[in-house]
């Protein structure tokens, strides 16, 4: 996949966002959670735990992880992996900053046709 | 340049110790040949009554093993008693007939205990307490049993009798004068002294005038000891006794070969003898016409002699204040100085019978002069070291008797008292290390270890009773690089323990979560979530008013003032003031339900109503809706204070004996909003017949007709553990006080997560209640400092929200699926 292929939509500014916090994007597939790391770094991942579906952006962010605020599991923002000796990963999009605005990719979101769609999103 | 040869007749701690100072200064300088009475090498005498109680073995007290000397070419002969000095020919003769020429010599021959000449002192079964050989009999008597007679009350003395009784023998103390150790303690100190001695079952008789040591019927085979009859005819039935009334110096050697002696062996300050080429050291000189008994001043004997031998012709002793400790486990005492009354001496006491605490301070012209602790003795060497620097101690006279803590501001923590001595100030009163050499060694050296210290500085590698205060030292110097094994880290991102991040957040005072990072040398950049939520609780425990919540350090539950579901959802629980409520709060809560499609209603355990399963965009507009009605958040989420169940008292039960619903009502308003490191339940029964089930909360109070019976510490969860009862007040207001102090005191002192019954089961329930029952002042104190931080808690979250805080956590940044749905 080239950038071409990206279809960035603004889904707001970076600031809407708290450092180490996490805001909701509801989407047609569900609902993706949008993180800003204390060094401002941003990432979107399913608002799903792999373990028990809880809702991440309901998380403790450190560093470039979150924490499930259900049963603690550890999830790196990076790759969507459960970290330590947790199996499990969730999908991650891309998402970038310009000129203060936050973009993400929906050409991504629309090609995961075949993810289940939440039945509740926690936003 | 040939080495000169040093002779040293006598192996104790003192020649010991100015041997390894002389070979630091001037190695190579002497060939050394030492005689040792005893057949063995070098060892810690200090803790022979370890070895006794069977805390230790010989290994672990030997300071110098065979090694030290053959890697020093020191020629040692074990079971040499030295029978002649010939200073003409400048030679020493032992028992066996080695002659051994010397340049230099030493006489370190130390003392032999005082043998009290009564009839039957000979027998078999006396013996006195001394050196290793005395231990190894008392050991072999102890393991026939039967009772041991200890002659003496002084410090050698009772560590015999504490050992003696660990080994399992019934033991009796004589003690002549009317009150034990009575050199080192005041008649106060004394008896609580005598108190601890005798609840370890040992028998104590003073006024104790030994007759005669009686003995069994020669004609039945040897005769050995049988008992001891005093001058009163009282007799005591033993199968062993032992003499621990005082030592002389030994000087016999000496004074045969024609040195000066008077009580010991005289010396000058630079520690020679009337003979210019001898020198004398240890129990055996006199000094300043003074022989001395404890290390402190025996080891800065050896710092001269060792300094003058390699040439430090100004090295010259002066006697100082020496401080004395009981090396009984469980008995802490501490005395220095001179505190005999005298019409121009103050004293200042402190005594606390509920924790067994006794200071006594003696005031001289504006200074302290003599000090003696009993029970809790940790601030001893701060006053030691304002005895021997003569400070002036006017303008802490008010507050001194309570130690460094209240002088130097408002901490009481030892680690903040250990951070204030000054850089003079001895820790180790055996070895005479101050803090400042520490701190030298562990820079320079990189020690990063106790036994690192005690390698390089012999700091606590004596008594040990200093081991406490060396490691606060490495913690201090050292911070997070300083990883005792007691203390676990309270997670990955550190090495530090909880206690420790609460102590430096106070004394570096750090004022929030990125400079506590920076400043404890953080290994992550901005914590887990294990640190997180435990650092931003002491932040805002620490620093009321001053501190601002970081709501991303919260988890969830308390950042968005509900508790999470399962399914993502909330559920939302107002406060019912002591479990009382109306028909216009239910009718409020019933219109919340139905308005927002609430799918579930139910009654908590704690006598609240609960509504399950709010969507999390709603919850501003239901907390508006309760709020409207009256309502605020009852925090069923918060690690805080969560509900005060009650019973209905006296206003509707018969049994009922006070208002227990109203003093509920009166606790929740006080107490509600405030944080603490685990949530905190609280519950008042109007009798005892306890229907608000007070006895397993954190907090509880029974009434009763009297009054009101405190308790605390109980748990019905993971654990289940009945109440302890904290005390019993007469009035509301008492109990209030007591109930907020003792919720402060876990406030400052909790670990986070930590209920107040594991709280109290670590820090100890007598000291908790010693702190908030026993010690009013310390009470209102506690209280003062609750109240003042509970005017920046009560301020309902929820009135917050409604009003646009924190908006963002409510609902969705984008709606794309809208969006698309429009396009």
């Amino acid at each position: 996949m080239t950038m071409l292929d990206k279809r960035w939509v603004d889904i707001g500014a970076l600031d809407d966002i708290p450092r180490q916090g996490a805001r909701l994007v509801r989407t047609q597939k569900g609902c993706v959670a949008v993180f800003r790391t204390a060094a401002d770094e941003v990432y979107a991942l399913d608002d799903s735990c792999p373990h028990k579906g809880g809702p991440l952006s309901a998380g403790l962010v450190h560093g470039a992880a979150v924490t499930c605020p259900l049963h603690n599991w550890v999830i790196s923002l990076e790759t969507g992996a459960a970290l330590g000796a947790d199996e499990g990963r969730v999908q991650t999009y891309p998402v970038r900053v310009a000129d203060g605005r936050l973009l993400l990719d929906a050409g991504a979101l629309a090609g995961v046709g075949d993810r289940e769609l939440q039945d509740t999103c926690h936003g | 340049m040939t080495a000169r040869k040093l002779v040293v007749i006598g192996n104790g701690m003192a020649p010991g110790r100015a041997l390894e100072r002389l070979i630091e200064a001037a190695p190579g300088a002497y060939d050394v040949t030492i005689f040792n009475a005893e057949p063995r090498v070098n060892y810690d005498r200090i803790m022979l009554s370890p070895v006794l109680s069977g805390e230790k073995s010989f290994d672990e007290i030997v300071i110098h093993g065979d090694g030290w000397y053959v890697d020093n070419g020191i020629t040692l002969y074990k079971g040499h008693k030295v029978v002649g000095i010939d200073r003409a020919a400048r030679t020493v003769t032992s028992e066996h007939g080695v002659v051994a020429p010397y340049d230099k010599l030493i006489v370190a021959t130390g003392s032999v205990p005082i043998v009290i000449p009564v009839p039957g002192h000979q027998l078999a079964g006396v013996l006195t307490y001394r050196d290793l050989d005395d231990v190894q009999a008392m050991l072999l008597a102890a393991k026939s049993g039967g009772r041991a007679v200890v002659i003496g009350g002084g410090l050698l003395g009772l560590e015999a009798a504490a050992g003696l009784a660990e080994q399992g023998m019934a033991v009796t103390v004589l003690h002549l004068m009317p009150t034990l150790m009575e050199r080192q303690l005041d008649p106060a100190a004394g008896h609580l002294l005598q108190k601890a001695v005798e609840a370890r079952g040992i028998d104590v008789i003073t006024k104790a005038n030994t007759k005669a040591i009686l003995g069994t019927d020669p004609a039945l085979g040897p005769a050995r000891v049988r008992g001891v009859l005093l001058e009163d005819g009282t007799e005591i039935e033993a199968s062993l006794v032992i003499m621990a009334v005082g030592i002389r110096p030994n000087a016999a050697l000496a004074k045969a070969a024609g040195l000066t002696v008077n009580r010991g062996i005289v010396v000058d300050a630079a520690m020679r003898t009337s003979d210019p080429d001898i020198f004398a050291l240890g129990e055996c000189a006199e000094a300043e016409g003074q022989v001395f008994g404890l290390v402190a001043p025996l080891y800065e004997m050896a710092n001269v002699v060792a300094a003058q031998l390699a040439g430090d012709a100004t090295a010259a002793f002066k006697a100082s204040a020496t401080a004395t400790k009981l090396k009984v486990t469980g008995i802490n005492l501490f005395s220095a100085g001179d505190f005999a009354d005298a019409k121009d001496r103050e004293e200042i006491v402190l005594r606390d019978a509920a924790r067994g605490v006794y200071r006594r301070l003696v005031l001289k012209d504006g200074t302290l002069i003599g000090v003696v602790m009993y029970g809790d003795t940790s601030d001893g060497a701060w006053f030691f070291d304002l005895l021997k620097s003569g400070a002036e101690i006017a303008e802490m006279r008010e507050t001194l008797i309570f130690g460094p803590a209240f002088a130097g501001g408002a901490t009481q923590d030892p680690l903040a008292a250990v951070a204030a001595l000054p850089d003079a100030a001895e820790i180790c009163g055996c070895n005479g290390v101050c803090k400042g050499k520490i701190n030298v060694a562990i820079d320079t050296l990189g020690l990063t270890s106790l036994d690192d210290v005690r390698a390089h500085t012999k700091a606590s590698a004596s008594c040990g009773s200093c081991t406490g205060l060396v490691e606060q030292l490495l913690k201090l110097k050292l911070g997070d690089g300083y990883n005792a094994a007691a203390v676990s880290p309270m997670c990955p991102c550190t090495d530090l323990g909880h206690d420790d991040v609460r102590r430096l957040i106070v004394a570096k005072e750090l004022k929030s979560i990125p400079a506590l990072m920076q400043a404890l040398e953080w290994k992550t950049s901005c914590g887990c979530a294990k640190c997180r939520p435990a650092l931003n609780y002491y932040m805002i425990a620490t620093w009321p008013g001053v501190y601002a919540d970081d709501s991303q350090s919260r988890f969830i539950n308390e950042r968005v003032h509900a508790n999470i579901q399962k399914d993502g959802t909330y559920s939302v629980v107002p406060r019912m003031w002591g479990g009382m409520t109306s028909a216009k709060e239910l009718r409020a809560i019933a219109d919340v339900v139905d308005k927002f499609n609430i799918p579930a209603v139910k009654c908590t355990g704690g006598q609240r109503i609960d509504m399950l399963g709010v969507k999390k965009e709603d919850l501003p507009a239901v907390w508006a809706d309760l709020n409207a009605a009256g309502m605020v958040s009852g925090a069923a989420y918060a690690k805080g204070l969560r509900t005060v169940k009650t019973c209905v008292g006296t206003d509707w039960c018969r049994f009922g004996t006070q208002d227990s619903t109203g003093l509920g009502i009166k606790l929740e308003k006080a107490m509600w909003g405030s944080w603490t490191p685990a949530k905190v339940k609280l519950a008042v029964s109007g009798c005892p017949r306890n229907c608000a089930e007070a006895t397993c909360k954190d907090i509880g109070v029974i009434c009763v007709d009297s009054g009101y019976d405190i308790h605390f510490a109980g748990a019905a969860g993971l654990d289940i553990k009945g109440t302890e009862v904290l005390g019993h007040v007469d009035t509301e207001a008492e109990a209030i006080e007591i109930i907020c102090a003792l919720t402060q005191l876990y406030r400052e002192q909790g670990r986070y997560l930590e209920r107040i019954y594991k709280w109290a089961k670590r820090v100890g329930l007598q000291v908790i209640r010693t702190q908030v029952v026993d010690d009013s002042e310390r009470r209102r104190a506690l209280y003062d400092r609750f109240v003042f931080s509970q005017q920046f808690a009560q301020v309902d979250p929820w009135a917050e929200r409604v009003g646009g805080k924190d908006a963002h956590e409510f609902r969705p940044m984008a709606d794309l699926a809208q969006r698309e749905a429009a396009e």
